[in-house]
Protein backbone atom coordinates (compact mmCIF):
# COMPACT_ATOMS: atom_id res chain seq x y z
CA UNK A 1 0.00 0.00 0.00
CA UNK A 2 1.32 3.34 -0.93
CA UNK A 3 0.99 5.96 1.36
CA UNK A 4 3.05 8.69 0.25
CA UNK A 5 3.36 9.90 -3.75
CA UNK A 6 5.63 12.27 -5.17
CA UNK A 7 5.26 12.68 -8.63
CA UNK A 8 7.55 14.93 -10.58
CA UNK A 9 7.38 17.26 -7.68
CA UNK A 10 9.56 20.96 -8.11
CA UNK A 11 9.77 22.88 -4.79
CA UNK A 12 11.23 26.35 -4.71
CA UNK A 13 13.03 28.26 -2.20
CA UNK A 14 13.09 31.71 -2.35
CA UNK A 15 12.14 31.68 -5.55
CA UNK A 16 14.79 29.31 -6.86
CA UNK A 17 13.88 25.75 -7.70
CA UNK A 18 15.72 23.41 -5.30
CA UNK A 19 13.71 20.14 -5.77
CA UNK A 20 13.23 19.65 -9.43
CA UNK A 21 11.11 16.48 -11.21
CA UNK A 22 11.18 14.14 -8.16
CA UNK A 23 9.54 10.99 -7.98
CA UNK A 24 9.21 8.42 -5.26
CA UNK A 25 7.11 6.67 -3.54
CA UNK A 26 6.73 5.77 0.46
CA UNK A 27 5.06 2.46 0.90
CA UNK A 28 3.45 1.47 4.32
CA UNK A 29 6.17 -0.13 6.84
CA UNK A 30 8.76 1.43 5.04
CA UNK A 31 11.81 3.20 6.35
CA UNK A 32 12.53 6.20 3.91
CA UNK A 33 16.08 8.22 5.04
CA UNK A 34 15.94 11.18 3.37
CA UNK A 35 20.03 12.29 2.81
CA UNK A 36 21.54 15.66 1.17
CA UNK A 37 23.93 18.64 2.04
CA UNK A 38 22.54 21.66 3.89
CA UNK A 39 20.16 23.40 1.13
CA UNK A 40 19.44 20.73 -0.94
CA UNK A 41 15.51 20.92 -0.26
CA UNK A 42 15.29 18.69 2.85
CA UNK A 43 13.39 21.18 4.61
CA UNK A 44 11.60 21.84 2.00
CA UNK A 45 10.43 18.64 1.23
CA UNK A 46 9.58 17.82 4.41
CA UNK A 47 7.40 21.23 4.23
CA UNK A 48 5.33 20.18 1.67
CA UNK A 49 4.82 16.63 2.93
CA UNK A 50 3.35 18.26 6.32
CA UNK A 51 0.86 20.77 3.97
CA UNK A 52 2.93 23.85 4.86
CA UNK A 53 3.47 24.81 1.50
CA UNK A 54 2.54 23.91 -2.03
CA UNK A 55 3.80 22.30 -4.66
CA UNK A 56 5.48 24.45 -7.25
CA UNK A 57 5.38 21.64 -10.40
CA UNK A 58 3.84 18.38 -10.34
CA UNK A 59 2.33 16.40 -7.19
CA UNK A 60 2.75 15.03 -3.75
CA UNK A 61 -0.56 13.24 -2.89
CA UNK A 62 -1.05 10.80 0.19
CA UNK A 63 -2.35 7.35 -0.48
CA UNK A 64 -4.98 4.58 1.04
CA UNK A 65 -6.52 7.11 3.02
CA UNK A 66 -3.84 8.71 4.80
CA UNK A 67 -4.24 11.96 6.33
CA UNK A 68 -2.15 14.43 7.90
CA UNK A 69 -3.58 13.97 11.62
CA UNK A 70 -2.19 10.51 11.50
CA UNK A 71 1.08 11.69 10.99
CA UNK A 72 3.45 12.25 13.69
CA UNK A 73 6.13 15.07 13.57
CA UNK A 74 9.16 15.47 14.87
CA UNK A 75 10.51 18.92 14.42
CA UNK A 76 14.46 20.31 14.99
CA UNK A 77 14.64 21.37 18.87
CA UNK A 78 13.87 24.64 19.86
CA UNK A 79 16.84 26.47 21.73
CA UNK A 80 13.57 28.32 24.03
CA UNK A 81 12.78 24.56 25.00
CA UNK A 82 16.14 24.03 26.96
CA UNK A 83 14.89 25.87 30.37
CA UNK A 84 11.11 25.29 29.82
CA UNK A 85 8.98 24.71 32.59
CA UNK A 86 7.26 21.65 31.52
CA UNK A 87 7.23 17.90 32.72
CA UNK A 88 7.66 15.03 30.28
CA UNK A 89 3.85 13.88 30.37
CA UNK A 90 2.59 17.28 29.65
CA UNK A 91 4.55 17.45 26.57
CA UNK A 92 4.32 13.87 25.32
CA UNK A 93 0.12 14.35 26.00
CA UNK A 94 0.63 17.53 23.28
CA UNK A 95 0.85 14.60 20.37
CA UNK A 96 -3.16 13.69 21.11
CA UNK A 97 -4.27 17.50 19.98
CA UNK A 98 -3.97 16.63 16.34
CA UNK A 99 -6.72 14.35 16.91
CA UNK A 100 -9.48 16.58 17.71
CA UNK A 101 -10.73 20.04 17.21
CA UNK A 102 -11.98 20.99 20.92
CA UNK A 103 -10.09 19.65 23.51
CA UNK A 104 -10.29 20.93 27.22
CA UNK A 105 -9.58 17.51 28.72
CA UNK A 106 -7.63 14.62 27.54
CA UNK A 107 -9.56 11.00 28.30
CA UNK A 108 -8.63 7.82 30.03
CA UNK A 109 -7.86 6.46 26.41
CA UNK A 110 -5.64 9.56 25.39
CA UNK A 111 -3.52 9.52 28.26
CA UNK A 112 -2.81 5.39 28.48
CA UNK A 113 -1.85 6.19 24.60
CA UNK A 114 0.47 8.56 25.57
CA UNK A 115 1.48 6.26 28.27
CA UNK A 116 2.04 3.69 25.92
CA UNK A 117 4.43 6.16 23.58
CA UNK A 118 6.65 7.18 26.71
CA UNK A 119 6.89 3.47 27.53
CA UNK A 120 7.90 2.47 23.78
CA UNK A 121 10.49 5.35 24.19
CA UNK A 122 11.98 4.05 27.79
CA UNK A 123 10.90 7.23 29.56
CA UNK A 124 8.62 5.64 32.18
CA UNK A 125 9.11 7.03 35.53
CA UNK A 126 9.66 9.68 34.09
CA UNK A 127 6.70 10.98 33.52
CA UNK A 128 6.66 13.87 36.25
CA UNK A 129 10.02 14.78 35.26
CA UNK A 130 10.97 18.78 34.41
CA UNK A 131 12.28 18.57 30.92
CA UNK A 132 15.17 20.94 31.83
CA UNK A 133 16.69 18.64 33.93
CA UNK A 134 16.76 16.20 31.26
CA UNK A 135 19.47 14.96 29.31
CA UNK A 136 20.00 15.79 25.80
CA UNK A 137 19.08 11.98 24.37
CA UNK A 138 16.20 12.00 27.08
CA UNK A 139 14.44 15.02 26.09
CA UNK A 140 15.02 13.85 22.00
CA UNK A 141 12.97 10.45 23.33
CA UNK A 142 10.18 12.79 24.87
CA UNK A 143 9.82 15.02 21.66
CA UNK A 144 10.27 11.68 19.65
CA UNK A 145 7.23 10.21 22.28
CA UNK A 146 5.21 12.93 21.43
CA UNK A 147 5.39 12.53 17.70
CA UNK A 148 4.57 8.88 18.49
CA UNK A 149 1.74 9.74 20.33
CA UNK A 150 0.29 11.72 17.31
CA UNK A 151 1.27 8.65 14.85
CA UNK A 152 -1.20 6.43 13.55
CA UNK A 153 0.11 5.28 10.29
CA UNK A 154 3.29 7.69 10.24
CA UNK A 155 6.21 9.24 11.55
CA UNK A 156 8.05 12.29 10.17
CA UNK A 157 11.51 12.42 11.79
CA UNK A 158 13.84 15.76 10.98
CA UNK A 159 17.28 15.51 11.85
CA UNK A 160 16.61 13.23 15.26
CA UNK A 161 20.06 12.85 16.28
CA UNK A 162 21.35 16.65 15.91
CA UNK A 163 23.75 17.50 18.34
CA UNK A 164 23.97 14.29 19.97
CA UNK A 165 26.61 12.18 20.82
CA UNK A 166 27.23 8.64 19.04
CA UNK A 167 26.15 6.06 21.84
CA UNK A 168 22.96 8.11 22.56
CA UNK A 169 22.48 8.75 18.54
CA UNK A 170 22.75 4.74 18.66
CA UNK A 171 19.69 3.98 21.38
CA UNK A 172 18.00 6.91 19.50
CA UNK A 173 18.14 5.37 16.10
CA UNK A 174 17.66 1.65 17.54
CA UNK A 175 14.29 2.68 19.15
CA UNK A 176 12.96 4.49 15.53
CA UNK A 177 14.03 1.00 14.67
CA UNK A 178 12.08 -0.75 16.82
CA UNK A 179 8.54 1.12 16.04
CA UNK A 180 9.79 0.72 12.30
CA UNK A 181 9.63 -2.83 12.65
CA UNK A 182 6.66 -2.81 14.77
CA UNK A 183 4.53 -1.65 11.50
CA UNK A 184 5.21 2.18 11.85
CA UNK A 185 6.10 3.98 8.42
CA UNK A 186 9.19 5.97 8.64
CA UNK A 187 10.33 9.42 6.99
CA UNK A 188 13.59 10.29 7.92
CA UNK A 189 15.71 13.30 7.34
CA UNK A 190 19.57 12.99 8.34
CA UNK A 191 22.91 13.67 7.68
CA UNK A 192 24.39 10.73 8.75
CA UNK A 193 24.40 8.33 6.05
CA UNK A 194 25.76 5.19 7.51
CA UNK A 195 23.70 5.51 9.82
CA UNK A 196 20.49 6.05 7.27
CA UNK A 197 22.29 2.97 5.30
CA UNK A 198 21.88 0.42 7.73
CA UNK A 199 18.38 1.35 9.08
CA UNK A 200 16.38 2.69 5.55
CA UNK A 201 14.24 0.21 3.45
CA UNK A 202 14.91 2.78 0.67
CA UNK A 203 16.98 5.73 0.53
CA UNK A 204 16.31 9.37 -0.79
CA UNK A 205 19.13 11.68 -1.56
CA UNK A 206 18.43 15.33 -2.21
CA UNK A 207 21.49 16.87 -5.03
CA UNK A 208 20.66 20.45 -5.80
CA UNK A 209 18.35 19.11 -8.81
CA UNK A 210 19.69 15.62 -9.20
CA UNK A 211 18.42 12.90 -7.06
CA UNK A 212 18.59 9.09 -5.88
CA UNK A 213 15.75 7.17 -4.86
CA UNK A 214 15.98 3.40 -3.88
CA UNK A 215 17.15 0.72 -2.02
CA UNK A 216 20.57 1.51 -0.03
CA UNK A 217 22.37 -1.63 -1.61
CA UNK A 218 21.51 -0.20 -5.40
CA UNK A 219 22.71 3.31 -3.34
CA UNK A 220 25.94 2.09 -1.91
CA UNK A 221 26.51 1.44 -5.95
CA UNK A 222 25.06 4.33 -7.19
CA UNK A 223 27.48 7.26 -8.80
CA UNK A 224 25.93 9.62 -6.46
CA UNK A 225 26.08 7.14 -3.26
CA UNK A 226 29.71 6.31 -4.06
CA UNK A 227 31.20 9.82 -3.47
CA UNK A 228 28.89 10.21 -0.60
CA UNK A 229 29.31 7.34 1.20
CA UNK A 230 33.03 7.80 0.36
CA UNK A 231 33.32 10.99 1.84
CA UNK A 232 31.57 9.51 5.33
CA UNK A 233 34.12 6.69 5.44
CA UNK A 234 36.68 9.19 5.47
CA UNK B 1 -5.60 60.22 51.33
CA UNK B 2 -5.71 58.80 54.86
CA UNK B 3 -7.54 55.33 54.83
CA UNK B 4 -9.90 56.75 57.63
CA UNK B 5 -11.04 59.51 54.88
CA UNK B 6 -11.02 56.92 52.51
CA UNK B 7 -13.92 54.86 54.57
CA UNK B 8 -15.25 58.43 55.56
CA UNK B 9 -16.05 58.82 51.50
CA UNK B 10 -18.63 56.90 49.90
CA UNK B 11 -17.25 58.82 46.44
CA UNK B 12 -13.63 58.09 46.74
CA UNK B 13 -14.12 54.81 48.15
CA UNK B 14 -16.20 54.01 45.09
CA UNK B 15 -13.34 55.21 42.86
CA UNK B 16 -10.70 53.08 45.33
CA UNK B 17 -12.63 49.73 45.27
CA UNK B 18 -13.07 50.01 40.91
CA UNK B 19 -9.41 50.91 40.54
CA UNK B 20 -8.79 47.62 42.87
CA UNK B 21 -10.78 45.82 40.40
CA UNK B 22 -9.47 46.59 37.48
CA UNK B 23 -6.01 46.47 38.48
CA UNK B 24 -6.47 43.12 39.75
CA UNK B 25 -8.52 42.10 36.31
CA UNK B 26 -5.69 43.34 34.18
CA UNK B 27 -2.66 42.03 36.50
CA UNK B 28 -4.32 37.98 36.59
CA UNK B 29 -4.65 38.65 32.31
CA UNK B 30 -1.40 40.15 32.63
CA UNK B 31 0.47 37.40 34.15
CA UNK B 32 -1.48 34.68 32.18
CA UNK B 33 -0.47 35.95 28.80
CA UNK B 34 2.75 37.20 30.03
CA UNK B 35 3.89 33.12 30.74
CA UNK B 36 3.22 32.49 26.96
CA UNK B 37 5.03 35.75 25.95
CA UNK B 38 8.18 34.91 28.39
CA UNK B 39 8.39 31.58 27.69
CA UNK B 40 8.64 32.05 23.90
CA UNK B 41 11.04 35.11 24.37
CA UNK B 42 8.58 38.19 23.82
CA UNK B 43 9.25 39.37 26.90
CA UNK B 44 9.99 42.80 25.10
CA UNK B 45 6.89 43.00 23.44
CA UNK B 46 4.76 44.32 26.77
CA UNK B 47 7.40 46.69 26.60
CA UNK B 48 7.04 48.14 23.01
CA UNK B 49 3.47 48.02 22.62
CA UNK B 50 3.33 50.51 25.98
CA UNK B 51 5.43 52.97 24.24
CA UNK B 52 2.98 52.47 21.31
CA UNK B 53 -0.18 53.13 23.49
CA UNK B 54 2.19 56.13 24.39
CA UNK B 55 2.52 57.44 21.10
CA UNK B 56 -0.99 56.97 19.99
CA UNK B 57 -2.12 58.59 23.50
CA UNK B 58 -0.39 61.14 22.49
CA UNK B 59 -1.16 61.64 18.99
CA UNK B 60 -4.80 61.81 20.35
CA UNK B 61 -3.80 64.31 22.08
CA UNK B 62 -2.87 66.24 19.50
CA UNK B 63 -5.58 65.87 17.49
CA UNK B 64 -8.17 66.62 20.12
CA UNK B 65 -9.12 63.61 21.42
CA UNK B 66 -9.37 63.15 24.99
CA UNK B 67 -11.80 60.73 27.53
CA UNK B 68 -13.41 57.77 25.70
CA UNK B 69 -12.28 58.72 22.26
CA UNK B 70 -8.54 58.55 23.26
CA UNK B 71 -8.75 54.70 24.31
CA UNK B 72 -10.66 54.26 21.24
CA UNK B 73 -7.55 55.41 18.91
CA UNK B 74 -5.18 53.86 21.08
CA UNK B 75 -7.05 50.34 21.09
CA UNK B 76 -6.23 49.58 17.28
CA UNK B 77 -3.00 51.32 17.08
CA UNK B 78 -1.42 48.86 19.71
CA UNK B 79 -3.10 46.04 18.47
CA UNK B 80 -1.90 46.91 15.28
CA UNK B 81 1.95 46.74 16.52
CA UNK B 82 1.46 43.47 18.72
CA UNK B 83 0.16 41.99 15.56
CA UNK B 84 2.91 42.86 13.26
CA UNK B 85 5.62 42.10 16.35
CA UNK B 86 4.45 38.37 16.81
CA UNK B 87 4.05 38.08 13.42
CA UNK B 88 8.15 39.31 12.80
CA UNK B 89 9.46 37.28 15.84
CA UNK B 90 8.02 34.03 13.63
CA UNK B 91 9.50 35.10 10.03
CA UNK B 92 12.86 35.88 11.68
CA UNK B 93 13.85 38.00 8.34
CA UNK B 94 13.98 40.86 10.79
CA UNK B 95 14.87 40.02 13.73
CA UNK B 96 11.94 40.34 16.99
CA UNK B 97 13.92 42.21 19.33
CA UNK B 98 15.29 44.65 17.24
CA UNK B 99 11.85 45.18 15.52
CA UNK B 100 10.74 45.94 18.92
CA UNK B 101 13.49 48.38 20.10
CA UNK B 102 12.81 50.05 16.85
CA UNK B 103 9.38 50.55 17.56
CA UNK B 104 9.71 51.53 21.28
CA UNK B 105 12.02 54.09 20.86
CA UNK B 106 10.46 55.35 17.39
CA UNK B 107 6.77 55.60 19.33
CA UNK B 108 8.43 57.18 22.07
CA UNK B 109 10.14 59.97 20.47
CA UNK B 110 7.18 60.85 18.02
CA UNK B 111 4.89 60.66 21.27
CA UNK B 112 7.28 63.29 22.99
CA UNK B 113 6.91 65.64 20.03
CA UNK B 114 3.07 65.23 19.52
CA UNK B 115 2.85 66.21 23.30
CA UNK B 116 4.81 69.37 22.72
CA UNK B 117 3.19 69.95 19.66
CA UNK B 118 -0.06 70.27 21.49
CA UNK B 119 1.13 72.32 24.19
CA UNK B 120 4.28 70.84 25.99
CA UNK B 121 4.69 67.55 28.14
CA UNK B 122 1.58 68.57 30.59
CA UNK B 123 0.83 66.49 33.45
CA UNK B 124 -1.47 64.35 30.98
CA UNK B 125 1.59 63.05 29.23
CA UNK B 126 2.83 62.56 32.74
CA UNK B 127 0.31 60.22 33.61
CA UNK B 128 0.18 58.35 30.21
CA UNK B 129 4.00 57.82 31.17
CA UNK B 130 4.32 56.66 34.40
CA UNK B 131 0.44 56.13 35.53
CA UNK B 132 -1.66 58.57 37.43
CA UNK B 133 -0.48 59.24 40.87
CA UNK B 134 -4.18 58.74 42.22
CA UNK B 135 -6.20 56.52 41.18
CA UNK B 136 -9.32 58.75 40.52
CA UNK B 137 -8.65 58.79 36.69
CA UNK B 138 -10.02 55.73 35.94
CA UNK B 139 -13.41 55.53 34.28
CA UNK B 140 -16.33 52.96 34.69
CA UNK B 141 -15.31 52.22 31.03
CA UNK B 142 -12.03 51.01 32.09
CA UNK B 143 -13.67 48.89 34.39
CA UNK B 144 -15.48 47.36 32.20
CA UNK B 145 -13.01 47.23 29.65
CA UNK B 146 -11.04 44.98 32.21
CA UNK B 147 -13.68 42.87 33.41
CA UNK B 148 -14.41 41.99 29.36
CA UNK B 149 -10.81 41.32 28.53
CA UNK B 150 -10.64 38.82 31.55
CA UNK B 151 -13.60 36.95 31.03
CA UNK B 152 -11.64 36.70 27.20
CA UNK B 153 -8.36 35.19 28.83
CA UNK B 154 -10.00 32.98 31.28
CA UNK B 155 -11.96 31.78 28.56
CA UNK B 156 -9.33 31.18 25.98
CA UNK B 157 -7.14 29.29 28.60
CA UNK B 158 -10.15 27.12 29.99
CA UNK B 159 -11.16 25.92 26.20
CA UNK B 160 -7.57 26.00 24.96
CA UNK B 161 -5.04 25.41 27.72
CA UNK B 162 -3.26 22.30 26.00
CA UNK B 163 -2.92 24.14 22.33
CA UNK B 164 -1.71 26.92 24.05
CA UNK B 165 1.09 24.86 25.95
CA UNK B 166 1.62 22.85 22.43
CA UNK B 167 2.17 26.38 21.10
CA UNK B 168 4.25 28.00 23.25
CA UNK B 169 6.41 24.82 23.92
CA UNK B 170 6.97 24.64 19.98
CA UNK B 171 5.76 26.92 18.25
CA UNK B 172 7.40 25.02 14.83
CA UNK B 173 5.39 21.35 15.88
CA UNK B 174 2.23 23.30 16.36
CA UNK B 175 2.43 25.15 12.81
CA UNK B 176 3.63 21.78 11.54
CA UNK B 177 0.39 19.74 13.28
CA UNK B 178 -2.01 22.52 12.37
CA UNK B 179 -2.83 23.18 15.64
CA UNK B 180 -2.01 26.73 15.61
CA UNK B 181 -2.83 29.46 12.71
CA UNK B 182 -2.91 32.99 11.82
CA UNK B 183 -6.25 32.97 14.27
CA UNK B 184 -4.29 32.00 17.23
CA UNK B 185 -1.42 34.85 16.91
CA UNK B 186 -4.01 37.41 15.95
CA UNK B 187 -6.11 36.41 19.26
CA UNK B 188 -2.72 36.47 21.56
CA UNK B 189 -1.98 40.10 20.09
CA UNK B 190 -5.53 41.35 20.77
CA UNK B 191 -5.19 40.48 23.97
CA UNK B 192 -1.99 41.32 24.86
CA UNK B 193 -2.97 44.54 23.35
CA UNK B 194 -6.00 45.63 25.39
CA UNK B 195 -4.23 44.59 28.68
CA UNK B 196 -1.42 47.06 27.77
CA UNK B 197 -3.99 49.67 27.30
CA UNK B 198 -5.98 49.06 29.99
CA UNK B 199 -3.39 48.62 32.44
CA UNK B 200 -1.54 51.50 31.03
CA UNK B 201 -3.77 53.88 32.76
CA UNK B 202 -2.53 52.87 36.24
CA UNK B 203 0.49 51.43 35.77
CA UNK B 204 1.94 53.88 33.50
CA UNK B 205 3.27 53.20 29.88
CA UNK B 206 6.80 52.32 30.91
CA UNK B 207 5.60 50.06 34.10
CA UNK B 208 3.02 48.01 32.30
CA UNK B 209 5.62 45.47 30.92
CA UNK B 210 6.53 44.61 34.55
CA UNK B 211 3.04 43.22 34.92
CA UNK B 212 3.76 40.94 31.71
CA UNK B 213 6.73 39.98 32.73
CA UNK B 214 7.66 39.54 36.42
CA UNK B 215 4.40 36.87 37.40
CA UNK B 216 5.92 34.97 34.75
CA UNK B 217 9.59 35.31 35.98
CA UNK B 218 8.71 34.51 39.37
CA UNK B 219 6.95 31.40 38.48
CA UNK B 220 9.34 30.30 36.14
CA UNK B 221 11.98 30.13 39.27
CA UNK B 222 9.41 28.07 41.68
CA UNK B 223 7.41 25.41 39.33
CA UNK B 224 8.84 22.35 37.17
CA UNK B 225 5.57 21.79 35.18
CA UNK B 226 3.69 24.17 32.87
CA UNK B 227 -0.01 23.80 34.96
CA UNK B 228 2.07 24.88 37.91
CA UNK B 229 3.74 27.85 36.51
CA UNK B 230 0.53 29.20 35.05
CA UNK B 231 -1.24 28.85 38.27
CA UNK B 232 1.96 30.19 40.47
CA UNK B 233 1.86 33.19 38.03
CA UNK B 234 -2.19 33.96 38.42
CA UNK B 235 -1.75 33.92 42.25
CA UNK B 236 2.22 36.03 41.94
CA UNK B 237 0.04 38.67 39.94
CA UNK B 238 -2.81 38.79 42.50
CA UNK B 239 -0.58 38.60 45.32
CA UNK B 240 1.76 41.41 44.67
CA UNK B 241 -0.86 43.48 43.17
CA UNK B 242 -3.27 43.80 46.46
CA UNK B 243 -0.19 44.29 48.27
CA UNK B 244 0.91 46.99 45.94
CA UNK B 245 -2.38 48.78 45.97
CA UNK B 246 -3.50 48.67 49.74
CA UNK B 247 0.37 49.87 50.34
CA UNK B 248 0.12 52.98 47.44
CA UNK B 249 -3.29 53.23 48.82
CA UNK B 250 -1.90 53.72 52.77
CA UNK B 251 0.79 55.72 52.36
CA UNK B 252 -0.15 57.92 49.71
CA UNK B 253 2.62 56.60 46.96
CA UNK B 254 1.73 55.69 43.23
CA UNK B 255 0.02 52.68 42.36
CA UNK B 256 2.37 51.27 39.81
CA UNK B 257 5.72 51.87 41.02
CA UNK B 258 4.20 50.56 44.44
CA UNK B 259 3.08 47.84 42.54
CA UNK B 260 6.27 46.71 40.63
CA UNK B 261 8.87 46.87 43.51
CA UNK B 262 6.62 44.15 45.28
CA UNK B 263 6.88 42.40 42.24
CA UNK B 264 10.59 42.48 42.12
CA UNK B 265 11.31 42.19 45.69
CA UNK B 266 9.03 38.79 44.98
CA UNK B 267 11.25 37.70 42.14
CA UNK B 268 14.63 38.39 44.46
CA UNK B 269 13.18 36.27 46.80
CA UNK B 270 12.03 33.73 44.49
CA UNK B 271 15.30 33.35 42.63
CA UNK B 272 17.45 33.58 45.95
CA UNK B 273 14.78 30.40 46.86
CA UNK B 274 15.63 28.52 43.50
CA UNK B 275 19.18 29.03 44.47
CA UNK B 276 19.18 27.40 48.03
Amino acid sequence: MTLLTSNNLTLQYDGRPVVEHLSFAVEAGDCLCVVGENGSGKSTLLRCILGQKKPDGGSLTFGDGLTRSQIGYLPQQHPAQKDFPATVEEIVRTGLLGRRAFSPRYSKEEKAAAARAMQAMELAGLEKAPFPTLSGGQQQRVLLARALTAARRMLVLDEPAAGLDPVVTAELYRAIERQNRAGMTVLMVSHDIPSALSMASRILHLANGDYFFGRPAEYAASPLGRRFTGEAAI
Amino acid sequence: MSVSQLFADPYLLRVVLRALAVGALVSLCAAMLGVTLVLRRFSMIGDGLSHVGFGAMALGTLLGLTGSYAMEFTLPAVALAAFLLLRLGDSGRLKGEAAVAVLSSAAMALGVLFYSLSGGMTADACNTLFGSASVLTLSNQDAWLSLGLSVAVLLLFACFYHRIFAVTFDPAYARATGLAGGAHQLLLALLTAVTVVVGMKMMGAVMISALILFPALIAMRLCASFRATVLAAAVAAEGCFLVGFALAVAAGLPTGPTVVTVELLVFLAASVKRRA
